[in-house]
């Protein structure tokens, strides 16, 4: 059986109040920490263009849980995602989609690069 | 409650005004005119302590005064900085200012070295005073040990052996190195004991070297003395690039510790024989780093620092947290590890210092991605998550590494280290 084949919940106001209590919290920190690829709130810099990494920030959320869901299931080939996907329950999928559905898509600054200044290092 | 004494008054309005002028811009709603909740010193503006500074900013919506105490002037990134040694990347590439991230987020900056920290008191020293702290959140990066080569330890000698394990003026003087190194020299790398920063590093490092000695002196050696028993990380796709793409140009050595080194002569002795090299590069043994050592934290039969990972709060020390390479986690000390655990760190910071629980099962991603020559990149990637019965993050199902090195991952690669340097620095 394919894993992207299960149907998640759909969240309906009824489901969102029953979500348990720390969810926030859980969701906020694992989103975050897709910021290493992704960029703050699934914004992701801009820099070399078929291969910057998608902006999560404001994509549909059934988009999202379905990409998620396939790499996980294997049904659509990933150089990195599949790893990442196959580690979330298919709670925390559906939560990320949502968290990042919600943001607000913005241009990611980058930090110039300067000359590295003639102080003592360790 | 929280004092800030001994800063030079002037420097002290300014930096007040200039947060005055801010009025945290991102947060002035939900600010108001209330006091912040309290205040975190965080020491150390690597990968860890940038991005705590920034997120207990972004989560406490500038209710958490946030000061950050590092000693240098300017970010310089470890990941990547293998590439400067190939010739692919130049230092100024991977070095950075902290300026948008301090305007951005309202963090107080504090351009100095810690001398003293007093738990008892939550007082922190630095050069030029004392400050106080509700929170204090250690991120110090790694220590160098230097018990087996003492003579390594000035400034001198490592300017002719540099460890370059952490970017910055070291790389450079490794690459000048390398440049100029006859064509059959022998260059020598040692690796220490895990645990240590960057698992898979050396031998990224050993494919950088050889990728520039291939190319530009192509009948030279390498010679990797590992005190390890094998390759720590990604073993099979190193055994295999260095096989195919680098055929008969390292000599690598396992079961291969460092016992002395002989600066004049860049020699190193190991239990069982001297190696002399044209150009040495010893990679010493590694500890929490000192700012840890000073609070305290280590573990008397393991240097580095045992937290709960729910908060990254020191098992030893009430209010002081401990994020980054000094964290005694059993995962992989890497960049977007460090970033990772910051995070939890500060989510559980917010929530703690208003009374309220942190997340009781934190799940995070670490990726690292390592160069096989000026294009190629391999990942190892892993989601790892809480484990509430032994109190650990364990690695979640479906983590692993790549097939084969790639020009489509090295470019990923490089999409990563941009994402993360905004990320962390804006």
């Amino acid at each position: 059986m394919l894993i992207s084949s299960v149907i998640l919940p759909s969240q309906g106001k009824a489901t969102e109040d029953f979500v348990y209590v720390g969810q926030a919290l859980h969701t906020r920190t694992l989103a975050a920490s897709c910021a290493a690829c992704h960029g703050t709130h699934g914004n992701a810099v801009t820099f070399n263009a078929e291969f910057d990494a998608t902006t999560l920030a404001g994509l549909d959320k059934a988009y999202i849980v379905q990409r998620l869901t396939d790499f996980r299931s294997g049904a659509r080939q990933a150089t990195v995602m599949h790893r990442h996907a196959s580690g979330l329950s298919l709670e925390e999928i559906n939560q990320l989609a949502d968290y990042f559905s919600h943001q607000k898509k913005i241009k990611r600054q980058m930090p110039a690069t300067q000359t590295l200044k003639a102080v003592q290092d360790e | 409650m929280s004092s800030f004494n001994g800063f030079n008054r002037r420097d002290f309005i300014k930096s007040a005004a200039a947060l005055g002028a801010l009025s945290f811009a991102p947060y002035a709603s939900a600010m108001g005119k209330r006091s912040p909740i309290g205040r975190v010193v965080i020491i150390g503006g690597g990968y860890a302590g940038t991005s705590a500074a920034k997120y207990i900013r972004m989560w406490s919506m500038g209710g958490i005064e946030v000061v950050v105490i590092e000693r240098s002037p300017q970010f310089v990134s470890c990941p990547l900085s293998n590439l400067v040694l190939g010739g692919s990347q130049q230092i100024n590439d991977l070095t950075f200012g902290y300026d948008l991230l301090k305007k951005n987020h309202g963090i107080q900056w504090v351009q100095d070295s810690v001398i003293a920290i007093d738990t008892g008191a939550r007082k922190v020293t630095m050069q030029r005073g004392d400050i106080t702290y509700d929170r204090l959140i250690i991120a110090p990066g790694v220590d160098f040990i230097y018990d087996s080569m003492p003579q390594l330890q000035t400034t001198e000698a490592q300017k002719q052996i540099p460890h370059a394990w952490k970017a910055g003026w070291q790389t450079v003087y490794l690459r000048q190195q390398l440049e100029s190194m006859p064509d059959g020299g022998v260059f020598v790398m040692t690796i220490p004991k895990a645990p240590y920063r960057c698992p898979p590093g050396p031998y990224e490092r050993v494919c950088q070297v050889a990728h520039y000695l291939k190319n530009h002196k192509p009948n030279s050696k390498i010679i990797v003395l590992d005190a390890n028993a094998e390759i720590v990380s990604k073993k099979g796709l190193f055994t295999k690039v260095w096989a195919s793409t680098y055929t008969g140009m390292i000599d690598y050595r396992h079961d291969s510790a460092v016992v002395s080194v002989d600066v004049p002569t860049k020699t190193v002795s190991t239990e069982f024989e001297q190696v002399k090299a044209d150009v040495l590069n010893v990679i010493p043994p590694q500890r929490a780093g000192k700012p840890a050592q000073m609070a305290d934290l280590l573990e008397s039969d393991y240097p580095w620092c045992e937290v709960d990972f729910l908060s990254y709060e020191s098992e030893k020390i009430k209010n002081v947290h401990v994020i980054g390479d000094s964290v005694a986690s059993g995962l992989p000390k890497s960049a977007h590890m460090a970033t990772s655990q910051a995070r939890v760190c500060a989510s559980a910071v917010v929530e703690l210092m208003q009374g309220r629980a942190p997340d009781p099962m934190p799940v995070f991603a670490n990726t690292c991605y390592s160069f096989v020559d000026d294009k190629q990149a391999m990942h190892v990637a892993n989601v790892y998550r809480y484990d509430a019965a032994k109190k650990i993050m364990v690695s979640a199902e479906g983590g692993g590494v790549s097939l084969v090195p790639s020009d489509k991952e090295g470019a990923y690669a490089k999409a990563w280290a941009h994402n993360i340097w905004s990320d962390i620095l804006t």
